[in-house]
């Protein structure tokens, strides 16, 4: 078999092991938490009859153990089961919502990355110079500056007092891809100034450290431009770090941009998330973290094979 | 905030003002007329919401399935009365016991004709062992519902309630078509009211249609309404600001002036029945002593606390829950003020010299809860009380803190009547007598005033009742809130309801676009 292959194979194969383990640990945390879903919907007109009552119909009467396994039995044949709060199809709830997380993280991804990126380049390129540290403060400056302050402040001059874009990002369904990109543009865009800094400064501090290698003298001493010193001699032994931190950062875009999309009101996973554990729903709290979960170990393999692609050398490790 | 200011921003109701200016005063110039597709900006939604009327909460839901979708039997209208809505007519027999509600002759929005057999299917939700209904406990008085032929239900109760109507236009009491079965099928989501269900995504939005044959032909002018779940407060009034949204609820007081400020945008402002109690445990020492109680009680600034913590936004609290709004207020009852010396007097009384207390609190209770505790401390210590403010998780208050603490904060949306507010929270025995007050003489009141038919006499009794929880009662009511919403010009509205914020819940069926 080749080694890649069964590297991917041992990673996917860890990663279910993972899934497991966490399903495990978010319903042990879950349950510790205070009261359960019927006292907090209920909340200050719970009685006790009506609690018990409640408990019987979604079988929250049954030991924790048992409706553990019972999730489990059902999450093992591909069924979520339903929302404890409100009945729904777990699967249906999800779906709209993944999508337009997907599609607000594709969106800042696709701003972020290519400009992080050249951002860093071109900061390695003229260390020192007016251009870099100018980059550096301004990327610095906005991820210093908590999320949804960034967000406000985008809000007040291009919402409120320059009415440039609207300040609700929900499209509603069967918008056109135009008015999707038009309503989330705002934020994308905090997204993208919270992103950029730190995939800018790991771009150039890898540059950077190359830069002051042997080959790369070499390089230039051969007559080489700066950008062919840079492109092609240079970011291909960068390219390692760079993909992880990538990687890491699409992570976030689409795990923790809650605060986001409370500012923006935009119907995402996470604040699907918050709700379902502010009211301890707990199977839509264990799909929500199984799908945020599946993807931190996907792209954290896609990183690693990535990282491996591009440098042969830890291929043959001894 | 003085009063002034508020009439001066053109606020159209605060306090005492809307009811010196009477509902003339308040009314839109142009008449409704119908069309427009609005857009209400809504706090209170989640994706865990549902449309089961047992279990729902009051946000978006609520306000489009009492407002739009559905109909009660009664509803509360804008001078706090109860109107008879699916009910043509109500009826108590002479001791108040058994009440007669006549049907109108109207279609749920599938075709079917409402009968008997649907009321009597949605109060059977809330009622028995297996109900989950928040409601249930409002129903414990209702002895047997029946059908005397298509189109009369009669409820027997299991004493006289001359308030009973009220109940019927409760939240959770909307009829739905009964599936066969005698259980109501809620999640068709259909109604006898002016509106259809096309859309609702859980705490995302909820839309609906108007329906052309709607029976009322005053009510419900709007085409379409999407309303939007907007929790956080700043976004709601961005919102509003842009133009993205023409309605919205729940306006903070703190930055309630630069909206009233803004072209084109105006507030609707009433004093509704919340209110904050702090109650105290009155079987437990040292709140077992109604020298202490008194104590506590004039030693809280209500007035710094409401310009402090209300920006002004609401009216002084008497110490017992009816607030300006209600029927029976006892409007001649005198205000309790701060007086560190009485304070000081009936600690003395007490046989203290000086009294440690602990608070529970948290913002769990209400927005600003713990400043408002914060401030009681202060004026407090001044009149020889030291209380220890405990803050509390948010997470859970109400089912760890809240009846179990002999000190912690509380809040109330109140209830449109007296005898509703003091059975639930203030007779003897209730489930949520927060403050374990028990009064031979205000129990005995409560009951022979709920069955009493006779206006005059109920007012005398409830005046008496309110001057009882004022000065031996175990909660300290230091104020009333307003409910605050903002609309922009494109919406027009008549005189607005106290009972609730959004002109009681019912904005969707009420307002128009001009």
């Amino acid at each position: 078999m080749h080694p890649l292959l069964r590297m991917t194979m041992q990673r996917l194969a860890l990663g279910l092991l993972t899934l497991f383990a966490i399903s495990l640990f978010i319903f042990l945390a879950i349950e510790l938490l205070p009261g359960d879903l019927t006292e907090e919907i209920l909340g200050q007109s719970a009685t006790p009859e009506t609690v018990a009552a409640f408990r019987r119909e979604l079988g929250l009467d049954q030991p924790a153990h048992l409706r553990y396994l019972d999730w489990l039995g059902g999450a093992l044949m591909g069924d979520f089961g339903t929302s404890l709060a409100n009945g729904r199809e777990i699967g249906e709830l999800l779906a709209a919502r993944f999508g337009n997380t997907l599609f607000l993280a594709a969106y800042a991804a696709a701003i972020s990355v290519p400009l992080a990126l050249s951002l860093g380049l071109l900061a390695a390129l003229y260390r020192g110079s007016w251009f870099d540290r100018f980059v550096n403060v301004a990327t610095l400056s906005s991820i210093s500056f908590p999320e949804y302050f960034v967000a406000y402040i985008l809000l007040l001059f291009l919402s409120v007092k320059w009415g440039l874009f609207p300040s609700i990002a929900d499209f509603g369904s069967g918008a056109d891809l135009g008015t999707m990109l038009y309503r989330t543009f705002l934020p994308a865009l905090t997204l993208v100034l919270v992103v950029t800094a730190h995939m800018m400064r790991m771009t150039r501090a890898a540059i950077i450290n190359l830069l002051a290698q042997p080959y790369i003298e070499m390089a230039r001493l051969k007559g080489a431009s700066p950008a062919r010193v840079i492109l092609r001699h240079a970011l291909p032994n960068a390219l390692s770090p760079i993909i992880n931190v990538v990687a890491l950062n699409l992570a976030y875009l689409i795990t923790g941009v809650v605060i986001v999309e409370v500012v923006f009101v935009f119907p995402g996973l996470g604040q699907l998330m918050v709700d379902s554990v502010a009211k301890r729903d707990i199977p839509v709290v264990q799909a929500a973290c199984l799908i945020f979960a599946g993807i931190y170990i996907l792209l954290n393999l896609a990183a690693d094979l990535l990282a491996i692609a591009t440098n042969p050398r830890l291929m043959h490790r001894k | 905030m003085t009063f002034t200011d508020i009439s001066r921003r053109g606020f159209l109701a605060t306090g005492t003002a809307a009811l010196a200016l009477g509902p003339t005063a308040l009314r839109a110039q142009a008449g409704p007329k119908r069309g427009g597709a609005i857009r209400i900006g809504h706090s209170g939604g989640a994706t865990s919401d549902t449309i089961d009327p047992a279990t729902y909460a009051a946000g978006p839901v609520v306000t489009a399935m009492l407002g739009g979708v559905c109909n009660n039997l009664v509803e509360i209208d804008a001078e706090g009365r109860a109107a008879p809505e699916l009910a043509e007519s109500f009826e108590p027999d002479a001791e108040a016991r058994v009440w007669t509600f006549k049907l109108r002759d109207v279609a749920f929005s599938n075709g079917a004709r409402l009968t008997a057999a649907d009321v009597i299917a949605s109060f059977n939700h809330h009622r028995g062992e297996d109900t989950k209904s928040g409601a249930k406990g409002l129903l414990d008085q209702v002895a047997d519902i029946r059908a005397d032929g298509e189109r009369v239900v009669v409820f027997e109760l299991t004493a006289g309630n001359a308030d009973f109507p009220f109940v019927a236009a409760d939240y959770h009491f909307v009829i739905m078509p009964d599936d066969g079965s005698g259980r109501i099928d809620w999640q068709a989501g259909i109604g006898t009211g002016g509106y259809t269900l096309e859309e609702h995504e859980p705490g995302v939005r909820i839309r609906l249609k108007r329906r052309d044959d709607y029976w009322k032909e005053d009510r419900a002018w709007f085409d379409e309404v999407t309303l939007l779940t907007i929790n956080d407060p700043t976004a709601r009034q961005n919102a509003l600001v842009t133009g993205e949204v023409d309605i919205i609820n729940g306006v903070p007081p703190k930055t309630v002036h630069l909206l009233g400020r803004r072209p084109g945008l105006s507030l609707v402002e009433v004093t509704g029945t919340a209110h904050y109690p702090f109650p105290m445990h009155c079987d437990t020492a040292p709140f077992d002593d109604v020298n202490v109680r008194l104590a506590l009680k004039h030693a809280i600034d209500r007035q710094e606390m409401l310009d402090k913590v209300l920006k002004g936004h609401g009216s002084l609290g008497n110490d017992h829950p009816i607030a300006p709004g209600n029927r029976f207020h006892a409007a001649d009852l005198e205000q309790r003020a701060y007086d560190p010396d009485r304070a000081k007097y009936h600690l003395k009384q007490a046989g203290l010299d000086s009294l440690d207390v602990s608070l529970s609190t948290s913002d769990a209770a209400f927005a600003g809860a713990v400043d408002a505790a914060v401030l009681f401390q202060e004026s407090a210590g001044r009149a020889g009380i030291r209380v220890n403010v405990d803050r509390k998780p948010a997470d859970g208050y109400w089912s760890n803190v809240w009846l179990k603490d002999s000190f912690a904060m509380s809040y109330w949306n109140g209830r449109p009547t007296e005898d509703w507010m003091f059975s639930l929270v203030y007779a003897d025995g209730a489930e949520w007598n927060e403050s374990r007050w028990s009064n031979p003489r205000f129990n005995e009141l409560l009951v022979a005033a709920r069955a009493e038919l006779d206006e005059g006499l109920r007012a005398e009794m409830y005046h008496e009742m309110q001057a009882l929880c004022r000065d031996d009662g175990g909660s300290i009511i230091p104020m009333f809130a307003n409910y605050i919403d903002g609309k922009n010009d494109r919406i027009a509205h008549g005189e607005v309801a106290s009972n609730r914020f959004l002109d009681g819940w019912k904005v969707v069926e009420r307002w128009w676009a001009v």
